[in-house]
């Protein structure tokens, strides 16, 4: 499908509310509001091409800790985001249960991950699988990060989703470090899509600070995946400029020429270019959607700041589908 | 006798058993460059270098069953695993081969293998990342399971296990690093498999160990202030258990409340209350009981959370109800 200008300019804003709902995050960790953030600044581009490349709300989604902007592309609001990371009640992904970054948004059929890294892409496999047997035409799509894929499981799930021709995308997200441990640390092949090679799908890279790139990739993934093609597993090369989380210090292990260098090739800055070499995007146009999402940001912040804790006995529950609340 | 962290006890013993022993090594995810994620390798790098400190990819089955192999020929590895939490996805390299390959070579091979973890809730991390499963790995015999609770006996224990012929699991707890105690300088052991009485009392026994013996020495604390005098026994090892310190306590005091982070059922104050039922019965003047985390996957939200997580309260209003009962 050709993109419109209109959903291009879409595209871009989507990008830019997650960053600066993302920063905030940070500044509200910092300010003691919020126990823990986990950071997808410099993702956005690879997430928010890959979200406008399938059918949001119907397809299904395994994604992991840094998609934030592929959960704004999927519906999740601002209010929502600031409401789970202050354990609020009504918070979408777990009712305050589970630890902020763990998507879980049944009405955009986005499945929740667990500690151990790849279990999601396991699962896609397995809906992949149950999709087949159904016999509909949706596809589903798994992302992790490029650390991800030294983990047993995630050779298992790319195997079982090859060898049975199911429709799954798997997108590595190579930020080239898995916190502070280098890629070259993790895997012997300079691209999580070599892997491909001996799985047996087909295995690409991509710009992952260039939307359109991405999406085009991405479309033509979901388009084979969709027609019975099977799997897919695309890298996306992206930049890291924060720390890992909000318990980490990089200056330990990276330089900051290297931070600098990333910040020069954020996803931001490229996607912008892009979009503007293209007539849909200027300087005014973004000068009125910062204006907006500040505006959406310090709005969902205050909405979560009034918004209650739930009550302990909330504790207690839902452990089991069938029980009766007590008292 | 310095006074320092849990942290820098357990740094202690690895640093010392490393220069002491050039078989010992460190593997796990962040434990080089970054110095470990509760900064307990912090600087082993730069002094034992990038081969006896190794980065691994994250891949915890082949962390441990690496660790195993290595182990197998006749080095010294100490595993770290980020969490316990992230153990499970090496449970068939702990439960089906660590554990029982020194029984199914017919003593042929051992395996001295460290699987430094850690444990326990109270971080605001979610259910995923704040379990003390620590029951289920005692389960299995053929690992030996130690979980500290003082600076002075990590840094003894941990060279115990890296001294161990036998495969342990070294459970350190995520919120005691920063606990300040005595520790003694230099080659300072504590045997695995020993029980130890951490406070003197004469009514009541307190059965506990890790994190929860903090609680527990808070609970007869206040109790003290009110005139009831408990003993606190400290576990230490989970396996092999030692009973010894918590029957001789029980057979004085007759009355004991079990108190322990992890889940109720099936637990270990479930072992421990039997096994005084078992061996010390007519000794028993009012049942036994035990606090424990509220049997939910532990929530995120702080308030949530503290309310799921054993209390210095629940300790006392225990005690007081086997005092009462």
């Amino acid at each position: 499908m050709a993109l419109t200008a209109e959903i291009k300019r879409e595209m871009y804003w989507t990008m830019l509310l997650a960053r600066r709902l993302d920063e905030r995050a940070w500044v509200l960790h910092r300010q003691g509001k919020i126990a823990f953030h986990i950071s997808g600044i410099g993702h956005e581009a690879a997430q928010v091409g890959a979200a406008y490349a399938l059918r949001r709300g119907e397809d299904w989604v395994t994604p992991y800790y840094r998609d934030l902007a592929l959960m704004v592309a999927l519906g999740y609001t601002p209010t929502e985001f600031i409401l789970s990371l202050m354990g609020k009640a009504g918070e979408p992904n777990s009712g305050a249960r589970q630890m902020p970054s763990h998507w879980s948004l049944r009405r955009a059929n986005a499945v929740s991950h667990s500690a151990p890294v790849a279990t999601q892409c396991v699962h896609a496999a397995g809906i992949g699988l149950a999709i087949k047997l159904r016999g509909d035409d949706r596809v589903v799509f798994t992302t992790l990060g490029e650390g991800s894929t030294s983990q047993g499981e995630w050779y298992e799930a790319v195997n079982w989703a090859a060898v049975h021709q199911l429709p799954v995308i798997f997108m590595v997200q190579n930020n080239q470090y898995a916190i502070s441990v280098p890629s070259a640390k993790q895997m012997a092949v300079p691209s999580a899509a070599d892997k491909a090679c001996g799985l047996g799908l087909r295995g690409l890279s991509v710009d992952g600070s260039n939307v359109l790139e991405v999406y085009n990739v991405m479309s033509e993934a979901v388009e084979r995946a969709r027609s019975g093609g099977g799997p897919t597993l695309i890298e996306a090369r992206v930049n890291r400029i924060t720390p890992h989380s909000s318990d980490d210090d990089d200056r330990s292990y990276r330089s900051r020429e290297e931070v600098e260098e990333g910040k020069r090739n954020d996803a931001i800055l490229i996607s912008r270019q892009v979009l503007e070499k293209e007539g849909v995007l200027n300087a005014k146009l973004v000068e009125e959607m910062e204006t907006k999402a500040k505006e959406m940001v310090d709005a969902a912040v205050a909405a979560a700041e009034a918004a209650p804790y739930p009550d302990v006995s909330e504790a207690a529950y839902p452990v089991y589908v069938e029980e009766v609340r007590r008292g | 006798m310095a006074r320092i962290t849990m942290r820098e006890a357990i740094s202690q013993a690895l640093w010392e058993e490393m220069e002491r022993d050039p078989r010992v090594f460190i593997l796990g995810e962040e434990v080089g460059v970054w110095g470990g994620t509760y900064a307990v390798t912090k600087g082993f790098y730069d002094h034992f270098g990038p081969e006896r400190v190794r980065d691994t990819p994250i891949a915890e089955a082949a962390i441990v069953g690496a660790a195993i192999g290595a182990a197998l020929v006749g080095t010294r590895p100490v595993a770290e695993l980020m969490t316990i939490n992230f153990a499970f996805a090496a449970m068939d390299h702990i439960v089906n081969e660590a554990a029982k390959l020194h029984y199914m070579f017919g003593g042929q091979m051992v395996l001295p293998l460290v699987i430094r973890t850690v444990g326990g809730g109270g971080r605001q991390l979610g259910a995923t990342h704040s379990q003390t499963p620590d029951a289920v790995f005692a389960h299995f015999p053929g690992l030996k399971v130690v979980a500290p609770g003082t600076p002075a006996d990590a840094k003894g224990l941990l060279k115990a296990a890296i001294r161990s012929q036998d495969p342990v699991m070294f459970i350190e707890h995520a919120t005691l690093y920063q606990t300040r105690g005595e520790v003694p300088e230099g080659d300072y052991v504590v045997p695995i498999g020993k029980s130890t009485i951490q406070r003197t009392g004469k009514d009541i026994t307190i059965i506990t160990y890790s994190k929860m013996l903090e609680v527990s020495m808070k609970a007869a604390d206040q109790l003290a202030g009110e005139g009831i005098e408990a003993e606190v026994v400290d576990l230490r090892t989970l396996r092999p258990l030692d009973m010894e310190p918590v029957l001789e306590s029980f057979k004085k005091t007759n009355r004991a409340v079990i108190v322990e982070e992890g889940w109720k059922s099936y637990g270990v104050g479930a072992e421990i209350s039997a096994r005084i039922y078992e061996d010390a019965f007519d000794y028993v003047d009012a049942p036994i009981k035990r606090v424990a985390q509220l049997e939910v996957p532990l929530p995120y939200n702080r308030a949530l959370e503290q309310m799921a997580l054993p209390k210095v309260e629940q300790v006392v209003a225990a005690v007081k109800e086997v005092l009462n009962g």
